[in-house]
């Protein structure tokens, strides 16, 4: 495709590239698919259910759980590589969950190579955050009661990957939504934590509204919700339906995944305990938007406005997130940011369509590996200084927490896309694809790499360089052992990650859930946009290096910035567009339906029984007990009707 | 004819005018069985009117039903004065809002 041309044509419908699921039922090793939700299902039912008497060993129990999920896992992997490319989708029907006229909607699983990766990253980096976590939380006399929203968090995400219906992922994404205020509120006597885990579960159930609505359409539509039959019939709905079931979809995806513009949850998010927000970000939650839309590949392909709808939110984020990560002074804030960031590289290799969906799940896990390393590792960073989160005071703790550093380094090769660490094959490959497409979003995606280069580099600079800036009394240390060796396995996933894309692995694993992708050329070589984006990339860093290595950082933020600065500072005053476009109307609506609540309804019914009652009080005055005043009335009475009879007669 | 229905009428006013004004018991009471008479004399004088007995009979009624009245009237009156020392309708006044 010519790279002048803006125009979006390349997004054209082509039925022919959405593949049909037509899964095989499960047999053998397969039929053990239940198991790999069940356990960590049944971990945290023992754990919640247990209450105190599993105190002591039930940190274990949480972790061998979800171990136990990865090595199910792992095994049917294996199998499914064992059988050829055509035969890798297997479905397990468990039960009928319910029935109602022609609505049938089974509990069914569907393996297949999307779910099976998905599986292998929620259950193994979920494993090594686990395990990371019983040296986090070593101290916390709640950390029984963690795991076991841990495991709910997890077993909630794999019912999100392994359903076979969309209904099936809504119970999956609303548990997610659960475990995650659970999570995010975790430490709930903290005032900005309950409000955090408040913010992000109000901000989903936007999304969710958009998903429910999608499901609702699909049953008028389909008459199904099944992913196998949707994906048979797709082509067959309206051109308008189907764009609107992308928009919904993509609304939902925007909410879990934390899209503009329902991004505002995930600074806050921050406020739940480390390993907290790594499951977020690396493993579940936020890749729950971006599974969605590849799965819901059969709908998009057909919707070409949708799949441009994406494509616009996935660049606004991309760079949105990145401005955000440039300004925070809170080490997990500027993950977060980041992490907004790279989802929003993975919402854009998904709006690209068939060319794009199996870069999104690559680049997705390979974000999983390195953003769960620096994650635990800023953790491992604050256990160090006394869970201080300022990076302002930080500085030269490389050699107070060497394995710490070299992990976390490793993770920000990755992230900037240094060759050959994973994040490198990832991110490249989307820029090209992206600017194979159209010229303009691929421009914003390298944008966005050099943004990322530039903020990495600081909080790198900031964190492990330059000179001590720690508040006094704080002895940086190493974590133990049972934190640390999580972080290696996930350093050298970070490195090594990219191997998945070796002859193209990936693309040909993905293949029969997302299509072949269309091959594409380039007006230039793809190593000339390697070069292009490592020259970016090597700007963000030098840009950085002078801004924050060569100069002393001052312990306190300064004040006197630029306008750019304080806006990303306040998220790009996310909050405040929220507060005016939906906070202030609704509370203003809100009072005035309570004072006309409490004027006009309350008004009427309790002025009415008012009125009533002083009548009675002034009525029943007449009756005072006078005998002759009784007699007085019973004349009266008679002398009217003996009026009214001679008015009658002598009419 | 019409001066016994004049009579009639002026005694029912004097029994009613009574009644209204009266607080001694046994006077009210006296007044009520003057109105009642005073309708005897209209119902008697209407059936000599009229030529037939039913007058008369309603007559007879109100006679047996006053005396069936002024056994237990008087009865009342009678208790209260005992319990209270009064014959007055006025200090019964307890049974009011």
């Amino acid at each position: 495709m010519n790279l002048t041309d803006m125009s979006l044509s390349v997004f054209a419908a082509d039925a022919g590239h959405v593949p049909v699921l037509d899964p095989t039922p499960a047999s053998g090793a397969f039929t053990l698919l239940w198991l790999i939700i069940a356990l960590p299902l049944a971990g945290a039912a023992i754990l919640l259910l247990g209450g105190r008497a599993t105190d002591r060993w039930g940190h274990l129990l949480g972790t061998a759980t979800v171990l136990g999920s990865f090595v199910v896992s792992l095994t049917l992997f294996i199998s499914l590589l064992g059988r050829g490319a055509e035969d890798r989708e297997i479905s397990q029907h468990l039960y009928t969950w319910f029935q109602a006229g022609t609505l049938d909607v089974g509990m069914d699983l569907l393996y297949d190579p999307l779910s099976a990766l998905f599986l292998l990253l929620i259950t193994g980096v979920g494993s090594l955050i686990h395990i990371y976590s019983i040296g986090y939380m070593a101290h916390d006399e709640r950390r029984r009661r963690f795991f076991a929203y841990l495991n709910l968090f997890v077993a909630a995400m794999l019912m999100l990957v392994l359903a076979e219906n969309y209904v099936g992922v809504f119970l999956g994404w609303e548990g997610v939504g659960l475990a995650s205020y659970l999570l995010i509120g975790f430490w709930q006597y903290r005032p900005s934590a309950a409000a955090a885990a408040k913010k992000a579960f109000v901000m989903n159930r936007v999304g969710d509204m958009g998903l429910s609505l999608a499901i609702a359409l699909m049953f008028v539509t389909f008459g199904t919700t099944s992913f196998v039959a949707i994906s048979a019939v797709s082509g067959e709905a309206s051109q308008n339906t189907l764009t609107a079931l992308g928009l919904l979809l993509l609304l939902a995806a925007c909410g879990k995944s934390a899209q503009v513009p329902l991004q505002a949850w995930l600074l806050d998010a921050m406020e739940g305990p480390t390993p907290v927000s790594a499951l977020i970000h690396a493993a579940t939650m936020v890749t729950a938007g971006v599974y969605l839309v590849t799965r819901s590949n059969f709908i998009y392909e057909l919707a070409p406005d949708a799949q441009t709808a994406v494509v616009v939110v996935a660049v606004v984020t991309l760079l949105w997130g990145a401005i955000l990560g440039c300004a925070k002074d809170d080490i997990k804030k500027a993950l977060a940011g980041s992490t907004m960031s790279q989802i929003g590289y993975m919402m854009l290799a998904a709006g690209l369509g068939a060319a794009g969906y199996a870069l999104a799940i690559f680049h997705l896990l390979m974000h999983g590996f390195f953003k769960a390393d620096m994650f635990l590792g800023a953790g491992s960073v604050m256990h160090a200084m006394d869970d201080d989160v300022n990076m302002r005071h930080y500085g030269a703790l490389r050699r107070a927490v060497p394995v710490t550093f070299i992990t976390f380094a490793m993770g920000y090769l990755a992230i900037i896309g240094i060759p050959p660490f994973s994040g490198f094959w990832s991110k490249d490959k989307i820029i090209e694809t992206a600017l194979a497409d159209n010229w303009v979003v691929g421009l914003f995606a390298l944008l966005g790499a050099g943004i990322t280069a530039f903020y990495m580099t600081r909080l790198m600079l900031m964190t492990f360089f330059g000179e001590k800036r720690w508040a006094e009394g704080v002895h940086p240390h190493e974590s133990p052992k049972v934190m640390t060796v999580p972080l290696m396995v996930l350093a050298a996933l970070s490195l090594l990650g990219g191997v998945m894309l070796i002859g193209d692995w990936i693309v040909d694993f993905l293949a029969p859930v997302v299509g072949e992708p269309p091959h594409e050329e380039l007006a230039v070589p793809p190593i000339v946009v390697s070069l292009i984006a490592l020259a970016v990339v090597a700007v963000g860093v030098t840009i950085a290096w002078m801004i924050f290595g060569r100069r002393p950082i001052p312990r306190e933020a300064p004040q006197e910035v630029s306008f750019v600065t304080r806006a990303a500072r306040a998220d790009l005053y996310g909050d405040a567009i929220n507060d005016g476009l939906v906070v202030v109307p609704g509370h203003a609506v809100a009072t005035g339906l309570t004072t006309m609540d409490d004027v006009v309804v309350d008004g009427a019914v309790e002025g009415g029984s008012l009125a009533v009652a002083g009548l009675g009080q002034t009525l029943r005055k007449v009756q005072n007990g006078y005998v002759r005043s009784y007699a007085l009335s019973l004349l009266g009475g008679a002398l009217l009707v003996v009026a009214a009879l001679l008015a009658v007669n002598l009419a | 004819m019409t001066e016994h229905i004049v009579l009639s009428a002026i005694l029912f006013t004097i029994g009613c005018v009574g009644v209204l004004t009266r607080r001694n018991a046994l006077v009210v009471f006296m007044c009520v069985e003057l109105m009642l008479n005073a309708c005897n004399l209209a119902l008697v004088t209407f059936a000599k009117q009229h030529g037939n007995l039913d007058g008369q009979v309603a007559a007879f009624f109100v006679m047996v039903v006053a005396a069936a009245e002024v056994v237990i009237g008087l009865a009342i009156i009678m208790t209260i004065f005992r319990t209270r020392r009064s014959a007055s309708v006025d200090d019964a006044s307890l049974l009011k809002y």
